[in-house]
């Protein structure tokens, strides 16, 4: 009985939370940064990276904790109800925007449940190609694939994926439908492009860079604004003739609602440190992406980006009527 | 020869000092990590990503390759003590390692696995360096036919899984089959019986699953009758295999060695395959199959080995490709990322130390693993001897953390509790647990393979005969079907004429 009132009492005492957290003192122990995605991928390298760069800056360790599940918005849930303290934030890439119209029960609200920190990077995409594809350049793709609609395949990583909402994009721009083959992530999507059981996918320079470089696989063009550092032969889509498709997969970090204003602005100042840290530039630039300029790094930027993204990806999502759930 | 430079190049980075050290780190972890129940290789990879952060490259790739063997080592430990498997390939040693457990003969069935292991590990290195590149590139003519007719053999070979009726375990295959429809369609995006629960969208965790139905449902088995398990495991009688024991597993780790090798390399559940096909073959080989289910030494040899073999070659979509073929390859990328190398087909070119230093410190831990792990099968033996009541609330309080290590999400504690009653509720009625769990994970890949190839071919269901693997698979899917199901025909007829007389 003694042991069960003393352990009762010690519960409760771990789990007093912290009274009134303000800037002054944040932070005063471990920050959990949660990506909503499992270990190892894209979005869980570029959080580690950053999350190391900005433990150095704000002398606590800032952990990553993966929450995945339900293309992210289990972990975007959690953050959302977490305590707004300032040591749960939320590192959450283009999908909490295109969730707002792809699922239709949220437990949250991209524009009203979080205070916005700031934008972190924004990976560029590329259309690629299994080997001995006809087509030799993006034009010659697009012509090819609105002649052979019938029998072209288009490969993704599943609904609400990078290349999922790219597909989507290219053929709304070409105004063609192709049979979409949806794979569960990029892994065995890129393997059966390679094998040739699939025509073309587009996806983000973190999964086909290496692919790239090494002629494993035919790459028609970037959707970035410039040519890449890491791949100059290949030209951008507006180079392509196809200005139109112009975009990234952009990072950003959240906290939740009601967050200290003042520790959202040491976190911003924090994220700004860590995007100008030589490491992350350098293990950024190996994923053939940059960090955002200071200006971006900021809550401002972020929420415009959310909102304009919101309304960029509504129409796309509902004239192609796919709802993941 | 390339090969003798690239070994060379290879074992002198394996063989460094720091290197040897991080490669025991990671052997050791690995074994802990392994034998601790519900906490796997995948969680424990994970935690350690920001630590590698400060190592070079090859030395932190060393380690954490390490830990994923090692943890293959130390899985089955728990499912032939207690049965309670890790990983889902360790999910087949606990069939036949557990009853010899019951039977006394927990230490035999230990060194069993550690020595098949070892031969398998050792034997799958040398095809790593010699074969990768090429097997690779085989492996790339899979597409979503050829896989589709694999799980259709792997499907047709889970009847051979159980010692019972034959009617009980098609009963269960199906059960874990519909078990795995739950979750989010990948096609369309319909949630299919997650009950508005957005948790359940991705999926039964598979681990919760296994853990609840073998281990928890076991725990609730002994705690019927308190007084019966005791005398059960604590006559142990003699460590090391005799010499009849070794001749008798000798065929059965070649064979599990081979199986696993060849299925490890397919990305996507080969390696889960290779433990089962290789129970499946065993028990149709062997002259006594009435023993299996109940403490054949084959059934513990052939499995252990086919999934250590195919853990090592599951590498080789990794390292060649860049291609990850399970999660904790998807973390090794990861890892890879982190220190600015990015994995892919140049990998082998551009940075060859580190391609030829993980193949060579494979040889290293493997040796590691087997003088770790010999040894320490006094000590697992002993732990049967501590009184049931500390060790039931222990095994349960780690698989509750461990599962819930994995994915921070407390459904799969529910989902934990639901599968060990409903495991428990099996056992009383005399249905076995292993082919629902086959169901469960080759339900959902079954349905996956089959839409995919039905999309790509616009419909044609000929797609499946007139690719040739595809074909070859299938036909020998209707011969194994012929041969399970020969015998009770003919017994039947026998029946039917002996009451005619």
């Amino acid at each position: 009985m003694n042991k069960i009132v003393a352990s009762l009492v010690l519960a409760a005492a771990c789990s007093v939370a912290p009274l009134a957290a303000g800037a002054q003192g944040w932070p005063e122990r471990t920050i959990t940064m949660i990506v909503p995605f499992s270990a190892g991928g894209p979005t869980d390298t570029v959080a580690r990276l950053v999350a190391e760069a900005m433990s150095r800056d704000l002398g606590q360790q800032v952990i990553v904790e993966n929450v995945g599940g339900a293309g992210g918005t289990v972990g975007a849930a959690r953050v959302a109800a977490a305590e707004a303290d300032g040591y749960t934030v939320l590192l959450h890439h283009i999908g909490m925007a295109t969730s707002a119209t792809l699922y239709r029960k949220l437990a949250y609200n991209p524009l009203e449940s979080f205070e916005y920190v700031g934008l972190v990077t924004e990976v560029p995409m590329t259309i690629i190609a299994r080997p001995g594809f006809p087509a030799d350049d993006l034009q010659g793709l697009i012509s090819y694939v609105k002649e052979n609609a019938d029998d072209v395949t288009y490969a993704n990583a599943g609904i609400g994926a990078a290349s999922h909402l790219c597909g989507m994009l290219f053929m709304s721009e070409i105004d063609t439908q192709l049979t979409t083959v949806p794979y569960q992530g990029t892994g065995p999507a890129m393997t059966d492009l390679l094998g040739g059981q699939v025509d073309f996918m587009c996806d983000q320079t973190t999964n086909t860079t290496s692919q790239i470089q090494a002629g494993a696989v035919k790459a028609y063009a970037v959707t970035s604004a410039e040519r890449l550092d890491q791949l100059p032969d290949l030209p951008t889509t507006a180079e392509g003739g196809l200005a139109s498709m112009q975009f990234g997969i952009w990072h950003g970090i959240y906290a939740p609602k009601g967050t200290d204003a003042a520790v959202v602005e040491r976190m911003s100042k924090s994220l700004q440190v860590a995007l100008q840290d030589q490491n992350v530039i350098d293990r950024f630039a190996a994923l053939a992406t940059s960090p955002e300029p200071q200006e971006n790094a900021t809550p401002a930027a972020l929420k415009a980006k959310v909102e304009s993204e919101i309304a960029r990806w509504k129409p796309l999502i509902e004239a192609a009527g796919v709802y993941a759930d | 020869m390339d090969l003798v430079a690239n070994l060379g190049l290879g074992l002198s980075v394996a063989l460094q000092p720091h290197n040897l050290a991080f490669c025991f780190l990671g052997c050791l972890l690995g074994t802990l990590v392994g034998v601790l129940p519900g906490i796997g290789p995948t969680a424990t990879i994970a935690m350690l990503l920001p630590i590698t952060l400060g190592l070079d490259p090859s030395t932190s790739l060393i380690m954490l390759a390490g830990i994923y063997y090692g943890a293959q080592y130390g899985g089955s430990t728990t499912a032939i003590l207690i049965n309670l498997p890790g990983e889902s390939s360790s999910a087949v040693t606990a069939i036949d390692g557990y009853q010899m457990a019951r039977r006394g003969r927990a230490g035999i069935a230990l060194a069993t696995a550690a020595l098949g292991s070892f031969f398998a590990g050792t034997v799958a290195t040398v095809i790593l360096a010699l074969f990768a590149p090429p097997l690779a590139a085989a492996a790339l003519n899979f597409g979503s036919a050829e896989y589709f007719s694999l799980m259709v053999l792997g499907l047709v070979s889970a009847v051979a899984l159980a010692h019972g009726s034959v009617l009980k375990a098609t009963a269960m295959i199906v059960v874990g089959l519909l078990f795995g429809l739950v979750g989010a369609d990948l096609y369309s995006g319909a949630p299919r019986f997650t009950f508005g629960i957005p948790e359940l969208a991705d999926e039964l965790n598979f681990v919760a699953v296994a853990v609840g139905i073998f281990g928890i449902a076991e725990i609730l088995r002994n705690l019927e009758n308190e007084t019966d398990r005791d005398v059960m495991v604590k006559k142990v009688t003699n460590l090391w295999p005799t010499r009849e024991d070794f001749r008798r597993m000798a065929a059965p780790v070649v064979r599990g060695t081979a199986l696993g090798s060849l299925l490890g390399v397919l990305p996507g559940g080969g390696a889960i395959l290779a433990s089962f096909a290789s129970y499946s073959v065993e028990k149709k080989l062997s002259k006594t199959p009435e023993e299996f289910g109940k403490g054949a030494i084959e059934g513990v040899a052939a499995p252990e080995s086919a999934n250590n073999a195919g853990a090592q070659t599951s590498f080789i979509p990794m390292l060649t490709l860049g291609i990850p073929a399970n999660p904790v390859m998807a973390l090794m990328i990861g890892a890879m990322i982190i220190q600015g190398i990015v994995p892919g087909p140049n990998v082998v070119n551009q940075n060859p130390e580190l391609f030829w230093g993980i193949i060579a410190s494979m040889w290293a831990g493997n040796l590691m693993l087997v003088l770790l792990n010999l040894p320490l099968i006094g000590l697992w033996v002993r732990l049967l001897t501590i009184p049931y009541y500390l060790l039931f609330p222990a095994i349960m309080a780690f698989a509750a953390i461990g599962i819930y290590s994995i994915n921070s999400n407390p459904y799969d504690l529910y989902t934990l509790a639901v599968f060990g009653a409903l495991g428990y509720a099996l056992v009383r009625f005399g249905c076995e647990p292993a082919p629902l769990l086959l169901g469960f994970i080759l339900g959902p890949m079954l349905e996956e393979h089959l839409r995919r190839a039905m999309i790509i071919s616009r419909g044609d269901p000929m797609v499946f005969v007139t690719r040739p693997i595809s074909a070859t698979l299938l036909a020998l899917s209707v011969i194994v079907l012929v041969v399970v199901l020969l015998p009770s025909v003919r017994r039947k007829r026998e029946e039917v004429f002996v009451e005619e007389d």
